[in-house]
């Protein structure tokens, strides 16, 4: 856009601050926004570390569920926050992610755009340059993946590209800092006002459509004199964009023209209604006269100017070994043959990595939380405090915590970044495509392979996966049914039981297979009931919601290990043990105070297993599972800790734990053995549990991360209610099933 | 403790209980909300639009057909026509029924409405075309009219419904009913289709599983009195009469769809092609998504890599290698080129 006044001060920011404070973005202590554009797969997210440093944080759009990373980086005496858009092929906002995109760089006017293009593939990506030079000229171009284009023998000439676009390009390979001290250079001057000319046109158009623009133009540049951008304003308003006709009627279009002070020009005045109204009626008249598939006729005139402009600066030197590599590997991972044996293969190497690599560092979290820290502060704080406080700070909510994070920490901080390691590396993107066929069958996506596997880590972060899935209705089916992936912290529950219950009822020399042999259908068991419930949600609740397919397949790229590392650990692992942490204080607060409040002669836990116990038994539980479901939903880590302290609070059985409301778990196999059949389990039990432990509620870290995902109660409230009938209805017939032909 | 046989039964009455009266759509629960949700008002709309159908397509309404399109006696029909009457919204002289303009205005706007909402059910969601019609007929009674402008205004202020129906303004014109039935078109002029008839339900769903839609190119091979033999774009498909007069067309000069066409489904492998044309079938988010990945007309396409169970296929688009599903890439037009490996 051109300098809002220019004859004041040729330097002063472009931004819009009051826009921008309602898009979310503190410009405290920095004098210019940044924005950063482009496709996805661009190596956008390179080229913002690149810049930031790795100084960033994370943070929703307002209200919308699409993530975004903002950060800072200083150039001369100037400083720049910088903010990272949605990856996206076009802005005609016709996803969410495009819709965000498109309202940061039109009304938060960024003082600079810039767009991330992959120089590989230049055409393709200049469709959404284009774009953006419809809305502004403030932008700079950064032609990434250079190093990529010369292995593969493309020559860009970047020169005669910034003529015909008219903007800076700055060619670059943001993976080896390579060009970054020149895009800054490029960004400052650009912040500055130093931009030549007016926005770019889109040459070529339908005479019709030509006529149309011209005419509305004329209308809208009555309405807001001085708008730069008024052709691309009418073209939105013959597309029928919504947001762009509020913003006229609200004036806003005419307010982004206000310099920041306030005080240079007299305020602009809101257009009359009347005359809003009128502008919109005929262009709706106008959608008439251009036809039907007027977005046909946009995204044409667009990739013709698209391939005009890279023909004449993109040249092929012995094109034809350019993708030889990346078709071979393509080949091998997608073959008949080869294709699933090596996605197999991959996987069980991952998770052999995350469960032998996480033993020693869980055990070593556990010895100094809860061995070591534990009784020192329980020590220190009844030295201080009343008992109950004491009990209620350091048994229920100390523990609680101490005991989620030694659990869940080392196989997360394992196994998440392994996995972007793949992802990064393109090799994810070829399962879901290996994939999808299976996936397509029960009416879900390719990619819900990728949120399932992710699941396997933990639920949560596989329900935040699920946004790599563009279609809605695909990607609610993804978040409703992560929780079949039998996550990291059931694995010891499944893997205890199995061992004392079912591994003991074969012959000794095959115990092991066989308590492993259970674990593992109760996984596989998880990725059929996967498929079941996907195919009955695409078929009835969700049969309405919009489907639109699309896979890309990135070039392999080697994957940058150490910033990989970082993201993984912020994005992921943290961010998901935080969530972790928050709902675990104040489930050991409940803990401890169900076991110590006392209810009758005995405690308040006991009269609710008791009144529990009737229907455990029907679907072959028992009152104290149940309750320990009841209050371990903050994570499923301490359900087994909770079951071994309210079986001993409620059997009374001696010489176990260390008191009521204080969860244990025990180093010998054999005393927890003899613990829990001593107060009444069975082989059925271990069953229904083993079934139960898989299929029941999503835990409650879960269950806000789907709320937060969905913004939507309805959709929640079904992921958490429908595994729970499942699993009571599960239970129940495989309990009375078992009772009838065992008499 | 219960004895499990007897536990087992109850859950089985249970569960069969809760599916009879929940199941999408035909469970007892949803059938009992709908015969509550039929009120008079709706009946009053529905002959409405009955009788307004009627003139437009120039065959005009009578008490019988009325009684038959909405389900009534012949007794509770004539009920409903004396109260039309006394609302002065029709007139009756011997057995045709005509509108006032009080009438007309009405009928006008719950088939806007009714039209708008297909529109919307057909572009904004994924319900399959045989559900449309249902659901905007549920839909459109409850409808206020300044929800009906807020969901012109998200479409986009359609003109057409999805079956070719002309929606009406707001000021209640419409443009007149053109073209013809399918087989009166002459074997000699190419012919588009306009209109799609959606009632009855059965020869409907026949049309939609032909893959015939409102905007398609055709041209009669071969008629015989019983069947005839219809080009459609890429298809050859084969129509008994009474199915192919509920289809209406419009006589075209010449077929701007070139006849050397496939579609990108068929491109094996290692094999290019140039878009020519997105089906019209493909419509909403899915078009709007594939034009936006650079697939409009002129475009080069190459096949690349096929998933090992055969679906779906990746192409390489504009540098891009993209994974398409089958049903979407039939629906993608192509020129095919000379094989490149």
């Amino acid at each position: 856009m051109s300098q809002p006044s220019a004859e004041n001060c040729a330097t002063c920011p472009a931004h819009h601050l009051a826009n921008l404070q309602k898009l979310g973005v503190d410009m405290t202590g920095h004098d210019y926004v940044v924005a950063l554009a482009g496709n996805p797969n661009t190596g956008k997210s390179t080229v913002f570390n690149a810049l930031t440093g790795l100084r960033q944080h994370t943070g929703n759009w307002p209200g919308k569920t699409v993530t975004r990373a903002e950060g800072a980086f200083a150039a001369g005496d100037k400083r720049f926050k910088i903010v990272d858009l949605p990856g996206t092929y076009s802005l005609l906002s016709s996803s969410l992610d495009e819709e965000v995109a498109r309202d940061f760089v039109l009304f938060g006017q960024p003082d600079v755009t810039v767009v991330v293009v992959d120089a590989t593939c230049l055409e393709r990506n200049l469709n959404i340059v284009l774009q953006v030079l419809e809305i502004t000229n403030r932008v700079v171009v950064c032609l990434n993946l250079m190093d990529e284009a010369r292995r593969r023998g493309i020559e860009v000439d970047d020169r005669r590209l910034a003529r015909d676009l008219g903007v800076r390009v700055v060619p670059a390979a943001a993976r080896y800092n390579e060009g970054l001290p020149e895009l800054m250079a490029a960004i400052a001057e650009v912040a500055r006002g130093d931009v030549s000319g007016g926005p770019h046109r889109i040459g070529e158009r339908s005479p019709v459509l030509q006529r149309a623009i011209t005419r509305l133009t004329d209308g809208v540049r009555q309405l807001v004199p001085d708008l730069p951008n008024a052709a691309w304003v009418a073209l939105r308003l013959i597309d029928g964009d919504e947001r762009i006709q509020t913003a006229l009627r609200r004036g806003e279009l005419g307010d982004l023209h206000q310099p920041i002070s306030g005080d240079a020009r007299p305020p602009v005045v809101a257009p009359s209604q009347e005359a809003v109204e009128a502008l919109i009626v005929l262009a709706s008249e106008l959608r008439w006269q251009v036809g039907a598939d007027f977005h046909q006729t946009l995204m044409e005139a667009i990739y013709t100017e698209a391939a005009r402009i890279a023909d004449r600066a993109v040249t092929h030197v012995g094109s034809a070994k350019r993708f030889d590599l990346d078709r071979t590997i393509d080949r091998l991972v997608t073959s008949r043959f080869w294709g699933v044996p090596l996605m197999v293969l991959m996987l069980t190497v991952v998770f052999w990595l995350t469960i032998a690599g996480a033993n020693v560092p869980s055990g070593m979290l556990a010895s100094v939380l809860i061995d070591w820290a534990h009784p020192l502060l329980k020590g220190a704080a009844d030295a201080v405090l009343p008992w109950w406080l004491s009990g209620l700070l350091v048994d229920g909510m100390y523990l609680a915590t101490a005991w989620v994070i030694s659990v869940m920490l080392p196989p997360m901080a394992i196994f998440f970044p392994m996995f972007t390691l793949l992802e990064d590396f393109g090799y994810l993107p070829r399962v879901a495509f290996n994939l999808d066929r299976t996936f397509h069958r029960v009416g879900a996506h390719g990619k819900q392979a990728l949120t399932m596997a992710m699941g396997w880590g933990c639920n949560a972060a596989g329900v935040v996966a699920a946004r790599i899935i563009e279609s809605p209705r695909e990607r609610l089916i993804a978040i409703i049914t992560n929780n079949f992936a039998l996550c990291n912290g059931r694995w010891p529950t499944q893997i205890l039981v199995a061992t004392i219950f079912v591994g003991s009822a074969a012959p000794a020399h095959l115990a092991g297979l066989v308590s492993a042999l259970a674990v593992v259908s109760v996984a596989v068991l998880g990725v059929v009931l996967t498929f079941l419930t996907s195919w009955a949600l695409s078929r009835t609740v969700l049969r309405g919601e919009v489907s639109a397919f699309s896979l890309e397949l990135p070039p392999y790229r080697p994957p940058r290990v150490l910033a990989t590392l970082y993201t993984s650990l912020i994005d992921r692992t943290l961010y998901v043990l935080w969530r972790a942490v928050v709902f675990a204080l104040p489930a050991g607060a409940v803990i401890w105070l169900v076991s110590n409040i006392p209810w009758g002669d005995a405690s308040l836990a006991a009269a609710i297993v008791n009144a529990l116990q009737p229907f455990g038994g029907l679907i072959g539980l028992s009152g104290v599972i149940l309750l320990a479901y009841v209050v371990a939903i903050p994570a499923n880590e301490i359900v087994v800790p909770t079951i071994l302290m309210l079986t001993v609070l409620v059997s009374g059985a001696h010489g176990f734990g260390a008191g009521a409301g204080v969860m244990f778990e025990l180093d010998s196999t054999a005393d927890t053995a003899a613990l829990l059949r001593g107060s009444g389990w069975t082989l059925l039990t271990a069953v229904c549990l083993m079934l139960f432990s898989l299929v029941h509620n999503p835990c409650s870290t879960t269950i806000y991360t789907i709320w937060k995902e969905t913004r939507s109660v309805k959709w929640t409230t079904l992921s958490a209610l429908l595994p729970v009938a499942m699993g009571f209805l599960l239970c129940f017939v495989v309990a009375q099933g078992w009772r009838l032909v065992a008499g | 403790m219960t004895d499990p046989l007897y536990s087992l039964v109850a859950l089985t009455v249970a569960v069969g209980l809760l599916l009879a009266l929940f199941w999408p759509a035909t469970g007892l629960a949803w059938r009992w909300r709908r015969t509550l949700a039929a009120s008079d008002r709706v009946e009053v709309e529905d002959a409405l639009k009955h009788i307004w159908d009627g003139e437009y397509r120039q065959r005009p309404a009578t008490l019988e057909s009325l009684a038959g399109a909405l389900g009534l006696s012949g007794r509770a029909a004539v009920d409903l026509v004396d109260r039309l009457g006394r609302l002065d919204l029709l007139t009756h002289d011997d057995a045709t029924l005509r509108l006032t303009p009080d009438g007309r205005r009405d009928a006008l706007r719950v088939i806007r409405i009714h039209r708008l909402w297909e529109r919307y059910l057909a572009d904004e969601t994924g319900l399959d075309a045989r559900e449309w019609h249902a659901h905007a007929e549920r839909r459109e009674h409850g409808t206020s009219a300044q929800q009906a402008e807020a969901l012109a205004a998200t479409l986009g202020h359609p003109r057409y419904d999805p079956h070719g129906d002309p929606i009406p303004m707001p000021s209640g014109e419409l443009p007149p009913h053109q073209g013809m039935p399918l087989t009166r078109l002459s074997t000699d002029v190419a012919g588009e289709i306009v209109h799609i008839e959606d009632e009855p339900e059965a020869v409907f769903a026949q049309i939609v599983a032909l893959g015939l839609v409102p905007g398609m190119q055709v041209r009669i091979l071969d008629r015989t009195p019983h069947r005839l033999r219809v080009q459609a774009e890429t298809d050859e498909v084969v129509l008994a009469p009474v199915v192919a007069a509920n289809i209406t067309v419009v006589a075209i000069d010449e077929v701007t769809v070139p006849t050397a066409m496939t579609r990108l489904s068929a491109i094996e492998p290692g094999q290019a092609a140039e878009v020519l044309s997105l089906a019209a079938s493909c419509r909403g988010v899915q078009r709007r998504r594939l034009l936006d990945l650079g697939l409009v007309p002129g475009t080069r396409v190459t096949s690349e890599l096929r998933g090992p169970s055969g679906d779906p296929t990746a192409y390489r688009i504009r540098g891009a290698l993209i994974a398409l599903r089958r049903e979407q890439a039939a629906q993608i037009y192509v020129q095919r080129e000379a094989a490149t490996s």
